[in-house]
């Protein structure tokens, strides 16, 4: 069987994300998956024991200041020359900022379709997306060169399949044009112990009718004591309640969780299309009319402030 | 400076959008067509650096006929001139062949700075500044949320998803921001009335010297096969809080196993 490259997301904290344990899940209905770390120096060898457990055949690491100093050009560059060798089956990356910005550069590179935001993807090619705040579904396929994808987070379940990857360094040449734009200062944002928004299996989020900054602290509880990340509507956002990282909507992250908590949050359009693909809502607003009850499989009109600290307390009771 | 910004128009984001069941494009002919919203921001930005630091900034859009509306919009905010890429062999176009046509021009229009929103709000695919940037040879400082300019040297703060990181080029690049760089501008009467008369001039393919062949549904890379309709959401049960709503929010969610 064909190699399958899928391009690892992981981050210094957290180590491989999930989105990258679903790609290679994925990966293994087209071929034989094999993973490919473009990161830091060591990077792959940290990264290793939990992309074999995952199915991960092979590891292809391209480690360095080269590669890492810079936005993703030399990523691009360094991958282009991977699948002019190995000719995969397919390639995936993760459809977040720099996994979509890689497959850009890299469709260009091959003259290459691309597929974006796909969340399941056929033995044949064939891919599934979801389009227009997740009001279609779109079947598409590439239609020149091979399957060049990036996979939405949470779109599939990961399912362990052991295998003990040995690591192949590639050589890194890249040219003066992939270092056109220099990272000169990365800043770690504190994000405490709560998982990544666009990979968790609970979202919590506030809306207008949280009413301040200091009241998130409700969100955020009921986020913690569900094991969930929190989030945040765009009215919510603008307000100045909560940094934009966290907004779910049109103009902030898609996510796709279990279970969506709505707070406060009247489910403009805007929003919705940030989350009307979870898999379970519930919505707490004080006006019955509001829109978000519309999706919400359980909804509760009446006071947040009475009814999340109330909600919180019963959770404890029952843990 | 010399500042190009990208402005796509999109079907209206805020009402329901088709893909059209013939050809599997985006359906315009029904929808509200308007400005993307991202690219607002990438307007105001764009003539915040030209008050700053002087030059000039034109809009530049590839898309039929009726985009026309869109560039007067965008005129009205202030931009002294436009470039139209209309041609009837575009339609159908996947973004591999619209970075073609887009870069094409911008070989052209010698600009200093291209700004564009990060994403539209129709495909929301993200890769348009990398690939222009690919093919023009040029920086991509993509996702930004603060950008200074400093002579030729360009300085973004963008977000990640660990914290932001702040990336340098020089001149000439390719800019994408975000919704949190600024505050677009409403437009005036009197940049209304102004932009009526401001100079549009429109690119066909030949123009450009690219083959029809290249574009359209010839020249795509991808295609849809079939699209279907989600079933919209239906509400479940709605209670109204009589002083035990938590607990019964609880007791739902403990049923679904999420406590």
């Amino acid at each position: 069987m064909s190699e399958v490259l899928v391009v690892v997301e992981a981050t210094k904290e957290f180590g491989v994300k999930k989105v990258t344990l679903e790609m290679l899940t994925l990966a293994r209905e087209l071929g034989t998956p094999s993973a490919v770390v473009l990161g830091g120096a060591g990077a792959a060898e940290a990264l290793s024991a939990k992309l074999g457990e995952y199915g991960a055949e092979k590891i292809y690491a391209a480690e360095g200041d080269e590669i890492d100093g810079y936005l993703v050009a030399p990523k691009a560059t360094v991958l282009a020359e991977l699948v002019n060798r190995v000719q995969p089956a397919a390639v995936l990356l993760a459809s977040a900022q720099e996994g979509k910005e890689i497959a850009a550069r890299l469709a260009v590179k091959l003259d290459n379709g691309i597929l974006t935001d796909v969340v399941g993807l056929a033995a044949d090619g064939t891919a599934t997306q979801v389009a227009f705040a997740g009001s279609t579904i779109v079947k598409s396929k590439v239609t020149k060169g091979l399957p060049l994808v990036t996979v939405r987070p949470n779109s599939v379940t990961p399912a362990p399949a052991a295998a003990s990857p040995a690591i192949e360094q590639l050589t890194v040449s890249v040219t003066d044009t992939d270092k056109l734009a220099k990272v000169v200062e990365r800043v770690a944002e504190q994000k405490g112990s709560r998982p990544e928004l666009t990979e968790a299996g609970v979202v919590v989020s506030g809306g207008r009718g949280v009413g301040n900054a200091d009241n998130f602290k409700l969100v955020e509880e009921l986020a913690d004591l569900l094991g969930g990340a929190v989030g945040a509507s765009r009215a919510a956002v603008d307000s100045g309640f909560y940094p934009h990282q966290f907004q779910v909507g049109q103009t902030g992250k898609t996510v796709s969780p279990q279970l969506y908590v709505a707070l406060g949050i009247s489910g403009a359009i805007q929003h919705r299309a940030g989350m009307q693909t979870s898999k379970t809502i519930v919505a707490v607003n004080k006006d019955g009319e509001a829109p978000i009850f519309e999706l919400a499989d359980f909804g509760v009109v009446g006071d947040l402030f009475k009814i999340v600290p109330q909600a919180a307390e019963e959770i404890r009771k029952r843990k | 400076m010399n500042i190009v910004v990208l402005v796509k128009q999109v079907p209206d984001s805020g009402a329901d959008r088709n893909l059209r069941n013939d050809d599997n494009t985006v359906d315009r002919g029904s929808a509200n067509n308007v400005i993307n919203e991202m690219d607002e921001y990438a307007i105001e930005e764009a003539l915040k650096i030209k008050e700053a630091h002087g030059g000039e900034v034109t809009i530049l859009t590839m898309g039929p006929d009726r985009a026309t509306e869109s560039i007067r919009k965008a005129l009205s905010m202030g931009p002294d001139k436009a470039v139209h890429v209309v041609d009837d062999a575009l339609h159908g176009s996947c973004a591999v062949a619209t970075s073609k046509v887009l870069a094409a021009v911008l070989g052209q229009l010698n600009a200093d700075l291209v700004i564009c929103g990060a994403e539209s709000t129709d495909g929301r695919v993200q890769v348009m500044p990398h690939m222009i940037a690919e093919r023009l040879g040029v920086a991509a400082l993509t996702g930004a949320r603060k950008l200074t300019v400093d002579g030729a040297t360009l300085t973004v703060e963008r977000q990640t998803e660990e914290g932001y990181e702040v990336v340098t080029a020089s001149t000439p690049a390719v800019v994408s921001v975000w919704d949190t760089i600024n505050e677009p501008r409403y437009p005036s009467f009197k940049g209304i009335m102004a932009a009526k008369k401001k100079p549009v001039q429109t690119f066909s393919l030949a123009d450009l010297g690219v083959a029809p062949t290249e574009v359209g549904f010839d020249g795509a890379t991808s295609a849809v096969v079939e699209h279907t309709k989600r079933p919209p959401r239906s509400g479940g049960a709605k209670i109204t809080d009589e002083g035990e709503g938590g607990v019964k929010l609880v007791e739902f969610l403990a049923t679904e196993k999420f406590v």
